[in-house]
């Protein structure tokens, strides 16, 4: 039986070369059957169940934007309630979901503590509806709403970083994957589950084709990509101490990662911008590798 | 055993039940497994979005090989794509 089909039937409306429809079998695999999913609004629940079907095998519940890890929260309690200690509470939603919208939810599960399961599928913008920015949205990528023009080359702002905001409330386990390293990204999901007590949260990145302008073909190869250049970074943080689990012996160009997508296109040959973004990626890789090295706990930062 | 449209608020009770949709008249392109290529190393099946690729026994051969589902195939190419070994092709589709 293909990955993770035990819990989630094909036949779902995503686009040819979904990066998220793969993320999804990867975390279902991982997680098991023994889990209910708290699901919000956004890509992954509008192509897997149109009434009156449904993708999923596993209890599986949609809630909106604002509330899935507050819905989450209701629904380990209420196990909790009934005696029932072993199955676990997935809050699953997309950038918009999760870092903008439900943010608020997000961070009220995180800073109580709750018992529950947070993923979190990146697309770096709002998928779902044609596009538009998100907080996810990494600098100089083309959306609808930040559209490339003559005077402005995308989105100005820098990606939020949802994966650090949660080591910051004192997360139990945060970590961050990618589908292309996906042994990785089960092993972490794996991990979070077996976990008891304390939110976990898992930040995937999750390539989107048809928004990216990229070639549904090379979804993996720009996944692969976004952690050779440095760009994405694999690590995991257990109780305030940090762990990076990949680190490419030599950093790729960022430009060979604009290339394969239409959103940066307008930043090819633009090398101010490129630099700054390289910069950008250096500074970041030496100060995670420093507090990895001397062993800093992040939460006590605040 | 009660049917999902006589039931209140949306509930489905129908598991996995999308697989009705077969995804597979989506495609315009074809992803065709060469069997003496392919080692059965199972990449394509962990990168193919709709999980419609397995590695099983195929007749005539001993090792197990890629196996491509085209009721759901949507013809993405990333098998082609991530493929080691260049065992995976693609043929325009035609009925």
């Amino acid at each position: 039986m293909g990955i993770g089909l035990r819990q989630f039937a094909p036949g779902h409306r995503t686009c040819a070369g979904c990066g998220s429809a793969i993320v999804f079998r990867h975390v279902l695999e991982a997680l098991g059957d023994d889990v209910i999913i708290c699901q919000a609004t956004g890509c992954m629940e509008v192509t897997t169940t149109p009434y009156p079907e449904t993708s999923f095998k596993v209890p599986w519940i949609h809630v909106v934007f604002e509330n899935a890890a507050s819905v989450a929260t209701g629904v380990k309690r209420a196990l909790k309630a009934q005696g029932n200690n072993h199955t676990r509470v997935v809050a699953m939603g997309g950038d918009g979901g999760m870092i903008d919208i439900g943010f608020g939810a997000v961070s009220g599960a995180l800073e109580r503590g709750e018992d529950i399961i947070i993923i979190v599928y990146d697309t770096e913008a709002y998928s779902n509806t044609g596009l538009q920015r998100s907080g996810g949205t990494p600098f100089g990528a083309s959306t609808t709403t930040s559209p490339a023009g003559k005077k402005i080359p995308g989105k100005q702002e820098w990606k939020k970083n949802i994966a650090m905001i949660a080591v910051m409330h004192r997360a139990k386990y945060v970590a961050t994957a990618n589908p292309a390293f996906w042994a990785d990204l089960q092993a972490k999901v794996r991990k979070a589950y077996e976990m008891e007590g304390g939110t976990r949260l898992i930040h995937i990145y999750s390539p989107c084709p048809i928004g990216w302008h990229v070639d549904p073909s090379k979804t993996i190869k720009v996944a692969k990509l976004a952690v050779e250049t440095g760009l994405w970074m694999l690590y995991e943080v257990e109780e305030g101490k940090l762990k990076i689990n990949y680190k490419p012996k030599e950093f790729k160009p960022v430009e060979e990662y604009f290339k394969l997508q239409g959103r940066f296109k307008h930043l090819l040959g633009r090398k101010d911008i490129i630099e700054m973004v390289e910069r950008h990626v250096r500074e970041h890789w030496e100060m995670m590798e420093k507090v990895e090295k001397e062993g800093i706990d992040l939460p006590k930062l605040v | 055993m009660p049917k999902t449209k006589d039931l209140p608020g949306g509930i489905i009770i129908d598991v996995g039940s999308t697989a009705r949709n077969k995804t597979g008249s989506w495609r315009t392109f074809r992803p065709v497994v060469d069997l003496e290529k392919c080692t059965g190393c199972g990449i394509c099946e962990k990168f193919c979005p709709e999980g419609c690729i397995t590695i099983k026994k195929v007749k005539g051969y001993d090792k197990p090989k890629c196996t491509i589902d085209y009721d759901y195939c949507k013809g993405c190419l990333i098998c082609m794509e991530e493929c080691p070994f260049k065992a995976i092709s693609s043929v325009v589709e035609s009925k």
